[in-house]
């Protein structure tokens, strides 16, 4: 009971001080699994890592369900899942239940109209970031093409650009192993 | 019955989003059109909230949506339904196949999800700019292709935009600088 406290505390710290999501979270799960409670060696948070980024889902909610379930199997995985979600939880609904009484406020209006602005930049930010790392090629030039323009201009379901592109993946590799 | 239709969203959203929070955003603006939970601006309000606050930008923005949708039992049912598929995920490969990441064809699906993946983020870039940057309901409102444009939205995007790679500085650096020429300039 006590050590699902502490998965369930740890990672709630981990939660309630990070900012910007899942990569700015690595360095703090670092420090206290592995150089604090000794759960994990460095390469093991790193591999928790790897995988949480190949499998679905939120990367720092994967790697948080990952040490909990190789401290103390399904209930750990729960209690470290719970933990990071926590913070989460008690700040949106704290801020969303106030913003809902500002929003009409023509100050606030004003305000998210720039903000919205910023998170424009951001996410073309983020979007430059990941071409550098996942196109490496013509195929992926496709690919990154195709997924952008079905989606911006039929509003077709990612879901379907999801499951397509792996099996794309999936067949243009072993279509180049064939031809060697 | 929302309560319902909440997690099962949300539990597709965790079961197909891969590569992070950002990876969720095509699928809320599917949630935009298909619902009237929230608007598409509402969606970008909530992306820098989320970005500005603790915690994992994904889970924030479930939580957000839930929130909005049908209050605090929405919210934990959003982020649970959200985290539900990663967390039986996890665990059969924590239990069973360590080596996932390492499986060739796990590999092979990757050479074509990632460039995939970072299509879809930039088309969920463009609906952001679409609401950020243009006025679309003045244009058509007008007819006049000058009231598309929001000059004010756009020096604003150059100049960020500039900053941004120059300054390596927090997002939320940039979210309030943001914020605060919005309210001195009076935008939107």
């Amino acid at each position: 009971m006590k050590e699902l406290w502490e998965l369930f505390s740890v990672f709630f710290r981990i939660g309630a001080f990070t900012f910007g999501g899942g990569y700015a979270m690595l360095p703090l799960i670092q420090k206290e699994v592995v150089e604090k409670k000794q759960w994990a060696t460095d390469e093991e948070v790193i591999d928790y890592y790897a995988i949480g980024q190949s499998t679905p889902g939120i990367i720092a909610v994967n790697t948080a369900t990952f040490i909990g379930y190789k401290r103390k199997g399904i209930v750990g995985a729960i209690a470290a899942t719970l933990g990071i979600t926590v913070p989460s939880l008690i700040v949106i609904i704290i801020i969303a239940s106030s913003f809902m009484h500002f929003q009409n406020n023509e100050i606030v209006q004003h305000a998210f109209a720039g903000i919205r602005v910023g998170v424009t930049v951001l996410v073309l930010n983020a979007v430059v970031r990941m071409w550098k790392t996942t196109v490496k090629d013509l195929a992926g030039v496709i690919l990154f093409a195709l997924s952008f323009l079905l989606v911006a201009l039929t509003g077709i379901s990612p879901v379907i650009i999801i499951v397509a592109s792996a099996i794309t993946g999936i067949i243009l590799t072993y279509r180049k192993a064939v031809d060697r | 019955m929302t309560y319902l239709l909440l997690f099962v969203e949300f539990f597709k959203i965790g079961l197909f989003a891969i590569g992070g929070g950002l990876a969720t955003i095509p699928f809320l603006q599917q949630l935009a059109g298909k619902y009237d939970w929230f608007t598409s601006q509402e969606l970008v309000n909530m992306i820098a909230i989320s970005e500005s606050t603790p915690g994992a930008i994904g889970v924030n923005m479930a939580t957000y949506v839930g929130y909005q949708v049908a209050g605090i039992p929405g919210a934990i049912i959003a982020a649970l339904g959200l985290e539900a598929p990663s967390v039986i995920i996890i665990i059969i490969i924590a239990h069973y196949f360590m080596q996932f990441a390492d499986q060739p064809i796990v590999k092979a699906g990757f050479y074509g999800l990632r460039p995939a993946v970072t299509g879809l983020i930039a088309a969920a870039g463009f609906e952001v700019a679409k609401v950020s940057l243009f006025n679309l309901q003045k244009y058509i409102d007008t007819k006049r292709i000058l009231d598309l444009l929001d000059l004010k939205a756009i020096i604003l995007f150059g100049i960020l935009l500039f900053l941004t790679n120059k300054y390596k500085k927090h997002p939320i650096v940039y979210l309030i600088a943001a914020g605060v020429v919005g309210v001195i300039f009076k935008f939107g």
